[in-house]
């Protein structure tokens, strides 16, 4: 299987007062060419988190701490900062959660746009200015000719969004980081955020990271999920198996939790506690305090990792006469 | 949008009117509300005859009711007429333009100069917070933003003009120094040397603790990720992308400084001797020189003025958020 992205046992932690932050421990995922993974799990679990580590875009007090990331053959995490800013935006690039924040107040958009098209194809100034007309007239933004001399607060939350896409594909990277791109905006404006996305990034050929936690999107868009829970990868399947019979009782909690239009119920089914505080993770499973199938081995030592019928993986108990 | 910049522009300065015209009146009533006759400065201070006395406030116009005094003083003052000196016996207008450019000197080199090295400064301690440079810059800021001027002033004079003779003592120019020309120039410069620096201290620690907490707050934000995101060099994050949203408070500081530094003025042109502003203040206050006093505060509140416009004006450029209304 030919892979354009393989992480293996990244780890990060948050250096805070109160303690080392265990945001990401040891996690490891695979995208290939031109697929669409999506990276499910409630807030905090550190989706982000592993997207900005993989990016090398973590600030202190944020460190990574070890893994290797592998793409096109080359670790990112072994390259020099100069090789890696020709690598952000260039080949990898990213749409930010809030399309409010994520914009320069202070430039106008076309500019924007255009600096990462300077950067990355050697252009000068004017092509890089028709460059970021044309990347705005591919997200289909009306007008373009005028809004590129607009500043980031003339627009509208959903034409925000569409310049942030507009950004972040004008290099045409082979992989995009979607970093929960519709939590921000109307419900009606999120599906044609995601179809634009989708459209642009098949027409382009580009790999697909989706963060979110919204099940419904993901069963939409993606081929295949990582479920993530307290900084670790709980579970990876197929976006049919997964939906079908999540192996994972955290996966099927949260299939559980999510409201579903064809089996309407009374009140969703929230998961029992809370999420672990990351600085003192429970020992075993980190997720045994709350699952309703923990039994004598979860919570002494750490699940292991075990291979499932179809490729399918799972980190639990449960599954250990598997292997 | 060029139009609207324009009529905001223009609006901003007729708002200033009012403005002026009230610290006319204020200025007025402050400096006859305090005490002293300026009659006995007039007099030379020694028992003179009434009717000599009488003569003088007639020749003055002290003689006449407030209001009088008042409504024909804003009638001159309009047509800037400043009045005359009661102790030079020159046009107040006059003298204070003959005053003026050795204060523009000192104090447009000290802004300049507390600007540029402040703003540098704080965007690079902020780069890298809490490193030993950084805590040190911090400490040396605190401590130079809580020195009086004038004290920082004689130790200045003390170590680099008395013990070590590097600067003049005092005076804008020496008296055998070519009188134009390079020559000129680089005297003026060596006498400008320490009172630059005195006038410069305070605000350079101001701007440099303002752009440093801004700038920290500025590089925390999403956009500059964003930035880092698309590949920008680390220098072009902090210098483009962040400095000039965290400098839009530093702006307006600046500016507000300017009414500080005049206000200093004072302090430091006594210390060192420099013909401008701030000492013909002080030497109006040692004589009770009103029409001088009148004059200097107008004068002074007047630029205070221009430059909050200028102030605004430069914010609304570089900030497009600013909505001209």
């Amino acid at each position: 299987m030919q892979e354009l992205l393989r992480v293996e046992d990244l780890t990060t932690h948050i250096f805070t007062p109160a303690g080392v932050v265990r945001a990401v421990e040891g996690v490891s995922l695979r995208i290939r060419p031109s697929e669409a993974v999506a990276l499910v799990g409630e807030s905090g679990c550190g989706k982000s988190m592993t997207a900005l580590s993989l990016m090398r875009l973590v600030r202190p007090p944020v460190r990574i701490l070890g893994g290797r990331v592998w793409f096109k053959g080359r670790d990112l995490l072994a390259l020099s900062e100069a090789e890696m800013r020709m690598v952000r935006g260039g080949e990898i690039a990213m749409v930010f959660q809030d399309p409010m924040t994520f914009l320069n107040p202070v430039f106008r958009v076309g500019d924007q746009v255009a600096e990462a098209i300077c950067i990355h194809q050697g252009l000068g100034r004017r092509a890089a200015e028709a460059g970021a007309l044309e990347a705005l007239r591919h997200v289909k933004i009306p007008a373009p000719e005028a809004v590129v001399h607009y500043y980031p607060h003339q627009l509208s939350g959903g034409m925000r969004q569409r310049v942030l896409i507009a950004m972040a594909v004008a290099c045409r990277p082979a992989l995009l980081i979607a970093d929960e791109p519709t939590t921000a905006l109307d419900v009606t404006i999120q599906a044609q955020i995601m179809a634009l996305l989708s459209d642009i990034r098949r027409e382009l050929g580009s790999a697909l990271l989706l963060i979110s936690h919204d099940l419904g999107l993901v069963a939409e868009y993606c081929d295949r999920v990582y479920v993530m829970y307290a900084g670790e990868i709980v579970e990876e399947a197929d976006v049919f198996g997964l939906f079908k019979g999540p192996q994972h009782p955290y996966t099927a909690a949260l299939l559980k939790s999510s409201l579903n239009i064809d089996h309407r119920v009374a009140a969703f089914e929230a998961i029992e506690g809370q999420p672990p505080n990351l600085i003192a993770p429970p020992p075993g499973c980190r997720f045994h305090p709350r699952c309703p199938r923990a039994f004598e081995p979860c919570s002494r030592s750490a699940p292991p990792v075990v291979t499932l019928e179809g490729g399918r993986v799972a980190r639990c108990w449960l599954h250990e006469d598997g292997r | 949008m060029q139009s609207r910049f324009l009529t905001y522009l223009f609006r901003r300065v007729l708002q200033a009117v009012p403005l002026l015209l009230l610290v006319v009146v204020i200025t007025f009533l402050l400096v006859h509300a305090a005490p002293g006759d300026p009659v006995d400065v007039l007099s030379g201070q020694m028992e003179t005859a009434p009717e000599y006395r009488e003569q003088l406030r007639r020749e003055f116009g002290l003689d006449r009711p407030l209001y009088v005094q008042l409504g024909r003083y804003v009638a001159k003052v309009t047509s800037l007429d400043l009045g005359y000196s009661l102790r030079y016996r020159v046009d107040v207008f006059d003298l204070i333009m003959s005053r003026l450019p050795a204060t523009l000197l000192l104090m447009g080199t000290s802004l300049v100069l507390s600007s540029a090295i402040g703003i540098l400064l704080g965007a690079f301690a902020a780069r890298h917070p809490y490193s030993a440079a950084d805590n040190a810059a911090t400490l040396v800021a605190l401590a130079g933003y809580s020195m009086p001027v004038f004290w920082l002033g004689q130790l200045l004079l003390l170590l680099f003009a008395l013990n070590l003779g590097w600067f003049p003592t005092q005076g804008m120019a020496s008296l055998r120094a070519p009188a134009e020309g390079w020559g000129r120039a680089f005297d003026i410069a060596h006498h400008l040397a320490l009172p630059a620096l005195t006038y410069s201290v305070y605000n350079l620690t101001l701007i440099f603790r303002l752009t440093r907490a801004r700038m920290q707050e500025t590089l925390a934000e999403d956009y500059i990720t964003t930035a880092r995101a698309k590949g920008v060099s680390e220098g072009a994050v902090v210098f483009r992308h962040a400095l000039r949203n965290a400098l839009l408070p530093v702006v307006t500081v600046i500016g507000l400084t300017f009414g500080f530094m005049l206000a200093g003025s004072v302090l430091t042109e006594t210390v060192f001797a420099w013909p401008g502003l701030g000492r013909l203040m002080y030497e109006a206050i040692m004589a009770r020189d009103y029409p001088i006093l009148m004059g200097l505060f107008i004068f002074i509140s007047s630029l205070v003025i221009v430059a909050n416009v200028i102030t605004d004006v430069i914010y609304a450029l570089i900030d497009p958020r600013v909505v001209y209304k």
